[in-house]
């Protein structure tokens, strides 16, 4: 596919001051891994999640979502490479744009998916990563519900619970978490996607994907750090009820 | 001739001459054509003769022709509900694939970033509030 040319790479600053003197080679940043950030209105909070992120990951990439405020210059200054919605679509489809844009690469071996607004852990999606490569899967599921870390209140449980198990019987793949932002997708695992739903339903069509492709998964337990900025921004719950009408109308 | 009767047909003959016009796919289009015919011969009979409705309706189980109509009614809007969420759903598809394209054409080129980002000095790991 053609692309515009570049005369020269954007956003490329000098190094700041209080960076570490001895910066990770990117060798060690998984140089054959893309982090997908879906992107919309987290001006607030996606400067720090790509900053965090390129700790360990040297390839991030934000896929604005038409955001009205500056989403995608500050996650630019922070260092990922941005590419922008016109208009708004939804986070599936901004994760789908995000893993074409990394399948374009022939570089890249595995494709991170990772929330924007902090509520994921890098280190757990660094050992998945690892995990990944070393097990030779497709899909690594991140799941909060394989140990104690994550605190949450009941209803959320209760919903995400029903959630799951709705997958579950739906797609006859076994979950404990399937409403879960941070995944970890071998390139082959990566290329099966074709999410269709723009909204949010694309958690279960993933699932559904990966079962009804054959592809080797597992689950690794993650923390959600829940802030009050993440619960005030997630997902209500009365929008599990348009997840399920999106999910049954096709 | 009435002239209520005259107006009624007028524009039912309308609205099912602008709604065959409105283009989409052919098999599909076809049989809404079929189906809008159907309606407008049925549609001009229950004007040019509203006893006839009645009758139907009785034959039916139901007690007058106008019952008929609003049972007619509420299906054919379900119909029409389902049937317009379909079709937003493939302009939904279409612009999507439009915007991504144009997104993906505009963005960076990944061997671009790549190279950008090798260089680039890590940030500082420091620990989060």
């Amino acid at each position: 596919m053609r692309s515009t040319p570049h005369d020269a790479p954007r956003g490329a600053r000098p190094a700041e001051a209080g960076t570490p003197p001895v910066p990770p080679p990117a060798a060690d940043r998984h140089p054959g891994t893309w982090v997908v950030v879906p992107l919309y209105r987290e001006a607030g909070v996606v400067g720090d999640v790509v900053r965090e992120l390129r700790t360990r990951f040297a390839h991030v990439v934000c896929v604005d979502d038409g955001s009205p405020d500056d989403s995608a210059a500050v996650a630019e200054a922070a260092g990922a490479t941005v590419v922008r919605h016109g208009v708004n679509l939804g986070q599936g489809a901004a994760l789908q744009t995000g893993i074409a844009y990394a399948l374009r690469d022939e570089l890249t071996t595995s494709v991170v998916t990772f929330d924007a607004d902090g509520q994921h852990r890098v280190e757990d999606a660094d050992a998945m990563v690892r995990r990944l490569g070393r097990e030779e899967l497709d899909v690594l599921f991140g799941s909060r519900f394989l140990d104690r870390r994550t605190q949450l209140d009941p209803l959320r449980r209760v919903v995400l619970r029903l959630a799951t198990l709705y997958t579950n019987r739906s797609t006859g793949v076994r979950l404990t978490d399937a409403h879960n932002g941070l995944r970890v997708f071998s390139r082959r695992g990566a290329a099966h996607l074709r999410l269709r739903h723009d909204r949010m339903a694309h958690a279960s069509e993933i699932v559904e994907q990966v079962g009804r492709g054959g592809l080797r998964w597992a689950e690794h337990p993650v923390e959600i750090r829940y802030t009050d900025y993440s619960r005030s921004k997630g997902q209500s719950l009365l929008n599990s009820v348009n997840i399920l009408v999106e999910t049954l109308l096709g | 001739m009435l002239l209520i009767q005259l107006l009624l047909i007028t524009a039912v003959l309308a609205v099912g001459v602008l709604l065959v016009r409105s283009t989409a796919g052919a098999r599909h289009q076809a049989v809404r054509r079929l189906l809008l015919g159907g309606l407008v011969v049925l549609a001009v009979a229950s004007i040019l003769a509203p006893g006839a409705v009645t009758a139907v309706a009785q034959a039916l189980g139901v007690g007058r022709g106008t019952d008929l109509l609003l049972y007619g009614l509420v299906v054919a809007f379900l119909g029409v509900l389902v049937s317009s969420y379909r079709h937003r759903r493939s302009m939904e598809e279409r612009l999507t694939q439009l915007t991504r394209r144009l997104a993906l054409d505009e963005a960076e080129p990944p061997s671009l970033a790549r190279a950008r980002h090798e260089h680039a000095p890590a940030p500082r790991d420091r620990p989060r509030a």
